[in-house]
């Protein structure tokens, strides 16, 4: 990689040791993918929750985090993604302590950064929106897939050590996302059936994203002839990152950037839609956990739980568990959703999303296998933790959570 | 003569071990069990397999983040594979390389999951770009 006058320096040290590693690291990333340079980046968000750092990385953290203020703080504003843990909620979820001291060692890291813990994955919905053209180190594969298809924004997936390193450096090696070259449309898809409801909308991203299958390939996406809304793009896009590790979508009529693909169309209609659900279903079962989040849910979205479980009793044999931003949150308790929500026996979590939460040992913990969900993200994701997951809208989430099977 | 496979130059020291291949994706967080050190998720083409000490042949990486960490975790635990050697990475496997000091390639001359058999033993050195079948499991 071409380094400048300052990037050499950090590189040799002078910097002192956090920016030294950060962009060695950084360069190692660039050389593998044949990055000319660098690019200046306006934030990062970094994705660290416990679970995934284990006592390595947070000693990791540790070991930079006690340099001198002016070696370790982050130059570019810096957001967390959510971390592994509610304090108000952990015990009543079955989390233990030994957990909840890993993750208040891992957030005194982050403050020594002076990293901004906003512990959410929808911090384009609630914190600062990106805009067009600006170059990103989203540490969040939803974040990233949203900021860059539906603002025009650039980020490729930056992992929390990455994103670490960006907001320490304030720059991020320039490859793939970054460059136009790799923006344009591999794949063409016409939707003949519009999504019905979010985990619709989920069903679709999966769709595409199973086709696309890896994080190389951009789908130029027909058919869609009313605007979606950002609650539906957030679950379309999640699941296409999730199913596919895709990392951009263009969405005719919707998205800014211009896009043309001569590519064949692959058609999408009711009957993919309907078999991607089916292949998930398990109507009848005993259901033992439903979950709202991933992404968190939007202020929009907490109304609408609300709405459902209004003068309802969530079974004694079910839990019910909706995880949001500590913003939405915030708003909900002003609000009285919070207390509607827990009024029927549901726990609402902040700063959490589920999987990044220990979900195999919550499983462990409460017993827990058959997992009922809106989110295709989720369903994709839990299998691999031991659960059974099925994905429906969120009215037949509730009833069966209320009915303690699956209706 | 040992075949001798060229890639791009990757990431992490130069390693020789037995290779485990299956013609199937690579996400930490969706498809393990990091503290039993094997594939977990039920459709997983290696499903129940151990990885620990192996080298990993597959090919793409998928889904979400949480590789780039915990790739380093696995590492400091000693239950991780040796290398990890696809068709083609995204930037989550790169950046969890590099944290980890653990061995990286990708970008063959054709797929290598179709070159590598389960049971050969193989050398792969990421500044050269290459991976060497020192000897065929003919098991």
């Amino acid at each position: 990689m071409q380094l400048n006058d300052e990037e050499r320096a950090m590189l040799a040290g002078e910097y002192g040791e956090a920016r030294r590693w950060a962009i060695e690291h950084q360069i190692q990333v660039g050389d593998f993918f044949d990055a000319a340079d660098f690019v200046p980046v306006s934030q990062a968000h970094i994705m660290a929750d416990t679970e995934s750092l284990g006592e390595a990385g947070v000693a990791f953290l540790e070991r930079l985090a006690a340099l001198p203020e002016s070696e370790r703080r982050v130059r570019v504003p810096t957001i967390t993604d959510p971390r592994g843990l509610d304090f108000a909620v952990y015990k009543r979820l079955g989390q233990t302590d030994a957990m909840a001291a890993l993750e208040a060692r891992a957030i005194a890291a982050f403050r020594a950064f002076g990293v901004l813990m906003t512990d959410t994955c929808i911090n384009y919905q609630t914190i600062l929106p990106p805009v067009r053209g600006e170059h990103l180190a989203m540490g969040d594969t939803g974040v990233v897939i949203y900021s860059n298809s539906v603002f025009g924004a650039r980020s490729n997936f930056e992992g929390g050590p990455s994103a670490l390193a960006a907001g320490l450096t304030g720059r991020t090696p320039r490859y793939g996302y970054h460059l136009d070259a790799a923006r344009r449309p591999t794949h063409r898809f016409r939707v003949t059936a519009a999504p019905r409801d979010l985990s619709e909308w989920g069903a679709l991203g999966g769709i595409v994203g199973r086709e696309c299958g890896s994080y190389w390939t951009v789908p130029l996406v027909e058919g869609i002839e009313t605007p979606p809304g950002s609650d539906a793009l957030k679950h379309f896009g999640a699941a296409m990152a999730s199913y596919g590790s895709v990392a951009l979508f263009h969405m005719s009529g919707v998205t800014p950037e211009p896009a043309e693909c001569a590519a064949a169309a692959a058609a999408i209609g009711r009957a993919e839609i309907d078999a991607f659900l089916a292949s998930y279903e398990a109507k009848g079962d005993k259901v033992d956990v439903v979950v709202f989040a991933a992404p968190q849910l939007s202020l929009i979205e907490m109304a609408e739980v609300a709405e459902a479980l209004d003068g309802r009793h969530v079974h004694a044999d079910t839990t019910l568990l909706v995880a949001t931003s500590p913003e939405i949150k915030s708003a909900a308790d002003r609000m009285g959703l919070t207390a509607r929500i827990e009024a029927s026996g549901a726990m609402v979590a902040a700063g959490i999303c589920f999987y990044q939460s220990y979900a195999g040992e919550l499983a462990a913990a409460n017993g827990w296998t058959r997992l009922l969900t809106n989110s295709a993200k989720l369903t994709n994701i839990i299998g691999g933790y031991g659960y059974k997951p099925t994905l429906a809208s969120l009215a037949r989430c509730v009833d069966s959570a209320v009915a303690g099977r699956i209706v | 003569m040992p075949p001798l496979l060229k890639c791009h130059p990757g990431i992490g020291p130069a390693v020789t071990g037995v290779a485990l291949v299956a013609k199937d994706n690579f996400s930490a967080r969706y498809d393990l069990d990091r503290k039993a050190g094997t594939f977990s998720r039920p459709s997983h083409a290696l499903a129940g397999q151990s990885y620990k000490d192996r080298i990993l042949v597959l090919d793409q990486a998928k889904g979400g983040v949480a590789t780039a960490w915990m790739l380093h975790e696995m590492a400091a635990r000693n239950v991780a594979p040796l290398a990890l050697v696809l068709n083609r990475v995204n930037p989550i496997l790169a950046q969890g390389a590099a944290l980890a000091g653990m061995t990286m390639v990708d970008r063959f001359e054709s797929d290598v999951t179709d070159l590598i058999r389960t049971g050969d033993t193989v050398r792969v050195d990421p500044a050269a770009g290459t991976v060497e079948i020192v000897k065929r499991d003919n098991g």
